[in-house]
């Protein structure tokens, strides 16, 4: 018995010595498809709410021009549809400026580019051969700190700034990969001086960072700005007078081989009407209201004259 | 993907995140739960396994917590409560349950009835009966399902990192959070060492405690 146990011990341990030995495992053919006939657009979108509703909106608008349309929702992160963007699985996707900038350029986005104008220029330098970038649109969805309203008139805090005498008392909670990021624990420490008492390593701005601060175990948490859960919580968002998180205005990404003036106007007629405001209202009906993301679109569309 | 992180030596001294604590902080929710789940399963099963009783409520309870999902019901659990230890021991014990419930549920049924009718005819008392008879013959497979209750807790207990805890599930997310595959690695690597080594210990344990003339 026990060297049998040892021996599927020793298995376990060189089949995955063995897997070491290969590089990145999302490196090889993420969508293993090839690209569609020419005609028709593929859109992907991330996995989370608001990726999907831009995508179905794009998709939707595209229809409208009479353009083919293949959805291909739902994919995952940046690192994994990105892959299947130049593999040409998918064709276009709706994508965030500084978020973008900051995963394609080496060592993160460069200090001091914070302007949606600083942060296109600077996207359009680094984006993969093959790809291009449409216009972007007003609406931004960035990271914030967020507290409270309890909080916010106990310390008296209105912008990151106001965090500093107190944030030895605090707890922050926020995705994992804020300890390392310099949009994250590293930024507020360099540019702002923070030293939280507790990192907190919770979700990017989802259901539990929200909950955490409701109930009050985490006192500061990374909120994206149009979450609806800002407003029904009343929250308070801390002002980033230091510019530490980046432009994150939407733009769509598309395969130049899909880029087309039909294409290219129909898209950018969305881009235009976008806002933070109304992508906000939108996404709550998604979110919120749990209405359909494809209905949602549909409203939007009509009700800015795109449909 | 490579084997840097796992042998890298700063990761092995004894600071905040190291893999040695993060093996500790693992092994306390599993020790954890593992109780819990035992003094819950164990009694339940040997009464039912003991009268016959309620067999079907076992079989379909084991069965049914076989198939939650854990990850759900923690972030269920975390909605419900907040973060902290109970949502995720709540989580891992109702893994545990299962196996310890219809294993001991099992090994009393599989006794041979004219042994228990022998010990009953000797003049012992039911709890005599379940203590010196039945319990020490039903250890060999009571075990074996305490055993793959240890073996589906340690490697599950890496949930416990999603909801802001530690564990080696650490290594796990956070590693995938910063594209960081060798930390992954490693993550997986000590989880399954680890699994082998706790079955392992089992192993030993079972050969120690089970009486000489079962084997």
């Amino acid at each position: 018995m026990r060297t049998r146990i040892a021996v599927a011990g020793l298995a376990v341990l060189f089949s995955l010595a063995a897997c070491g030995a290969n590089d990145d495992p999302l490196s090889k053919d993420a969508g293993g498809g090839s690209s569609t006939s020419s005609s028709t657009v593929t859109i992907g979108s991330a996995n989370f709410a608001e990726s999907e509703l831009l995508a179905e909106i794009y998709a939707q608008a595209l229809e409208a021009k009479k353009v083919q349309v293949k959805r291909q929702f739902n994919i995952g992160a940046r690192e994994l549809y990105l892959k299947a963007l130049q593999d040409g699985s998918i064709d276009l996707l709706p994508e965030y400026n500084g978020a973008l900038l900051s995963a394609l350029a080496k060592g993160g986005a460069p200090q001091g580019v914070t302007t949606p104008d600083q942060v296109l220029a600077e996207l359009k330098k680094v984006l993969p051969s093959g790809t291009e970038v449409l216009e972007q649109s007003a609406a931004e969805d960035k990271d914030t700190l967020t507290v409270t309203s309890d909080t916010a008139t106990k310390y008296n805090l209105k912008t990151i700034d106001d965090l500093k005498p107190v944030a030895n008392q605090l707890t922050i909670g926020a995705g994992p990969e804020w300890q390392e990021r310099y949009q994250g624990l590293k930024g507020l420490k360099e540019l702002y001086g923070l030293q939280f008492k507790t990192f907190k390593p919770l979700d990017a701005g989802g259901p539990l960072t929200v909950n955490a601060l409701v109930k009050n175990q985490i006192q500061v948490g990374n909120i994206f700005s149009t979450d609806s859960s800002i407003a029904t919580n009343k929250f308070v968002v801390l002002d980033d007078p230091k510019n530490l998180y980046l432009a994150e205005n939407i733009i769509p990404l598309i395969r130049s081989t899909s880029n087309n003036p039909t294409v290219s106007g129909a898209l950018n007629a969305v881009s235009a009407k976008l806002t933070t405001e109304n992508l906000t209202t939108y996404l709550a009906k998604v979110q919120v209201d749990k209405q359909d993301t494809a209905a949602v679109a549909k409203a939007f569309l009509s009700e800015n004259g795109l449909s | 993907m490579n084997l840097n992180y796992l042998f890298d030596p700063a990761h092995w001294n004894l600071e905040d995140g190291s893999i040695p604590l993060l093996i500790l902080s693992h092994l306390w929710y599993v020790v954890l739960a593992l109780i819990i789940g035992t003094i819950i399963a164990l009694p339940i099963g040997l009464y039912i396994g003991h009268t016959g009783r309620g067999s079907f409520l076992a079989i379909n309870a084991g069965n049914a917590g076989r198939s939650l999902p854990t990850l759900g019901l923690l972030m269920l659990m975390v909605t419900l409560l907040g973060l902290g230890l109970t949502p995720v021991l709540i989580a891992l014990t109702v893994l545990v349950i299962p196996p310890i419930l219809t294993s001991a549920y099992a090994g009393m049924r599989s006794l041979d009835p004219r042994v228990v009718d022998a010990a009953r005819g000797m003049g012992m008392r039911p709890w005599q009966v379940l203590t010196k008879v039945e319990l020490p013959m039903a250890l060999p497979v009571l075990i074996s399902g305490f055993r793959s209750a240890a073996l589906q807790v340690v490697a599950t207990a890496t949930v416990a990192a999603a909801v802001g805890l530690n564990g080696l599930g650490r290594l796990l997310i956070d590693g995938l959070a910063v594209n960081d595959y060798s930390r992954v690695l490693a993550g997986a690597i000590v989880v399954a060492v680890l699994a082998v080594l706790l079955d392992l210990v089992l192993a030993l344990a079972q050969r120690w405690i089970v009486s000489p003339g079962l084997r």
